[in-house]
């Protein structure tokens, strides 16, 4: 089984279809965070639905499927929302969420065999450096044609680690590399420069040896050429920061930074999953 | 086993040979047998001899520079992948700087990775404190799916570094010297992940060592034979999964414990026997091992007596560990 392709039309309903699937989720779950997986929905559905990643729903661990690393674990009800959308388990299953006994875990375990999860996350930074690994043996040793993502948050930057994985992945020039940043400027304690500044980005990011795209994280279109750029881009791994609203597509929650953490009240959730119709 | 028992020979000098030889024997031979093995370096390959893989397989070995929680999940990466990869640098910065990655990336995704820790101990000499590993049995014992072996001499550390890769599917630390010790188990001297060896046979008291100490407890084991005191030594090299019935036998056997380890007192590899030894049949214990104080600069015999970790050491906890378990009686 292939992948679907979508339309830019379809792409907007999808994604905000895996909105309000995280709306469900969340209500249901009672805790997890809101404004992160919202933000993100359209960079998931651009990655899954728009032929970004090669992947195989009915046999999630195709040795050729691209990999998906999201680094940035607490953003992980975007994620099962779109692998569910994608197919990679019934779409009910998302209603379990942090509930015990669930593969779907609070932060991703690689343990709970979900399909579509590549690895356990949670612990800012890691999975950067879990590419780079990935991306290291699969260009220099299994010579694969498979491409390696990372998913990071902007706050997860400011972890020391990161830029250990940033320097390895540029000295290795791993072109089957990409990072895509999620720069909504938002973590819990408030706005990401107030807290602990991590501009000028671009210009960290290409000092450490990385090809840099700027995209608009809401604007299909802009994600499907940086992805095509970053795809085309030889000897250098690609970043692409993504800048995004936290919470886009619920008025309520947009640029707010205390729905990081939060989840929607029911009352809250069927606002929310109205203004999303 | 009867075969196995007195084949060491304590009385003549032994031949020398550090630990971390037998790890880098164990990668080149790895390396010819297994073409998944790579192995990743953190600057020190000369010092934890993974430069021996290096200079033979060149296109399995990368450079990663002095940023250990990086190798230490690159090698995670890898791993997923399907290689195996080996991780090396001193203990202090392969158990300790990196432990949020073995935590999370290398044990939570139960991902096939092999760290080396080298450097382990006060041993290390006069590099100080600092590069004297002494809390890594500690660390990495206490992460579920983890092994954790500490090999008593470069034979077996050999043997270890092989088993670790071929015969365990999951995260394995490996903890080795840098000083030159006794070599003194040979190719034939039975070695297996999670069963412990009895080196020296006895039944008024038992000696549990690992490392470096396994050789000081047969020194010791042969001393006290003078006085008539005959003493068991086991090889506990797996501390993790632990050999609960060889433990277990010990304490039956001989009803007293002393435990050696170059590490701290504390979590350590004799804490692990007492976790065994008090939940099944408990015997009075003694721990010979660093007293929870760092370590220090000096020449790692002198350091070895100043901080009490010889046989003479053993000896008296001996003593000690049977005249408790008498007054007991």
């Amino acid at each position: 089984m292939e992948p679907r392709k979508l339309s830019i039309t379809q792409l907007r309903e999808m994604a905000k279809e895996i909105r309000r699937d995280i709306i469900r989720m969340l209500v249901e779950a009672k805790s997890g965070h809101s404004g992160g997986p919202l933000g993100a929905a359209d960079i998931f559905t651009v990655l899954y639905f728009g032929g970004v990643l090669r992947y195989r729903p009915d046999d999630p661990w195709w040795q050729e499927r691209d990999r998906l690393v999201l680094s940035a674990g607490h953003m992980c009800p975007v994620l099962y929302a779109t692998l569910a959308e994608a197919g990679f388990f019934p779409k009910e299953e998302l209603m379990t969420l942090r509930k015990f006994g669930s593969r779907l875990q609070g932060h991703p375990g690689r343990d709970k065999g979900l399909p579509g999860v590549e690895t356990s996350s949670g612990s800012l930074g890691q999975g950067l450096s879990i590419a780079v690994g990935m991306a290291l043996g699969g260009k220099y040793l299994s010579k694969a044609n498979w491409r390696v993502y990372s998913f990071n948050g902007d706050g997860e930057l400011q972890e020391g680690s990161i830029w250990e994985a940033i320097m390895a992945a540029g000295h290795y020039k791993l072109d089957n590399l990409t990072m895509i940043v999620d720069r909504n400027y938002c973590q819990i304690d408030g706005i990401t420069e107030q807290v602990m500044g991590i501009d000028p980005l671009d210009e960290k990011l290409r000092a450490f040896r990385w090809h840099v795209v700027n995209a608009n994280g809401h604007d299909m279109e802009s994600l499907l050429s940086a992805f095509a750029e970053a795809r085309e881009t030889k000897g250098k791994p690609t970043a692409i920061i993504a800048r995004t609203i936290m919470g886009k597509g619920v008025s309520f929650m947009e640029n707010d930074c205390s729905w990081h953490g939060k989840p929607p009240t029911k009352e809250q959730g069927e606002r929310a999953l109205a203004e999303l119709q | 086993m009867k075969g196995v028992f007195r084949m060491f020979d304590v009385t003549s000098p032994p031949q020398k040979k550090a630990t971390r030889y037998g790890f880098g024997e164990g990668l080149v031979a790895l390396g010819e047998m297994d073409p998944r093995i790579v192995v990743l370096g953190s600057d020190i390959t000369g010092s934890v001899m993974t430069s021996m893989f290096r200079d033979k397989f060149p296109e399995r070995f990368f450079s990663l520079g002095i940023a250990e929680q990086n190798a230490t999940t690159v090698a995670v990466g890898l791993a997923l992948i399907g290689y195996i990869p080996f991780m090396s640098t001193y203990g202090a910065f392969a158990s300790a700087r990196n432990l949020d990655q073995i935590r999370v990336s290398v044990c939570y995704n139960e991902a096939n990775v092999k760290i080396g820790g080298g450097h382990a101990g006060i041993s290390v000499g006069p590099d100080g404190a600092t590069h004297q590993a002494l809390e890594e049995i500690a660390t990495t014992r206490v992460m579920p799916n983890m092994t954790v072996i500490v090999p008593c001499d470069a034979v077996e550390m050999k043997k270890a570094t092989i088993a670790a890769a071929e015969e365990i599917v999951g995260p394995v630390y490996l903890r080795f010297g840098r000083e030159a010790v006794p070599l003194f188990t040979t190719e034939e001297t039975p070695f297996k992940i999670g069963r412990a060896e009895v080196f020296h046979e006895g039944n008024d008291v038992s000696i549990i060592a690992c490392g470096s100490m396994v050789w000081e407890g047969l020194v010791a084991a042969h001393e006290l034979e003078k006085e008539g005191i005959h003493a068991r030594v086991i090889n506990l090299h797996t501390i993790k999964p632990i050999d609960k019935e060889t433990i277990i036998r010990a304490a039956k056997e001989t009803g007293a414990i002393v435990t050696a380890e170059e590490h701290q007192i504390f979590a350590g590899m004799g804490s692990a026997v007492a976790e065994v030894v008090v939940q099944n049949y408990p015997v009075p214990m003694e721990f010979v091992a660093v007293n929870d104080r760092f370590g220090e600069s000096g020449e790692p015999e002198e350091l070895m007596r100043a901080f009490g970790l010889t046989h003479k050491e053993i000896a008296a906890a001996v003593k000690k560990v049977m005249k408790r378990r008498d007054a007991g009686k």
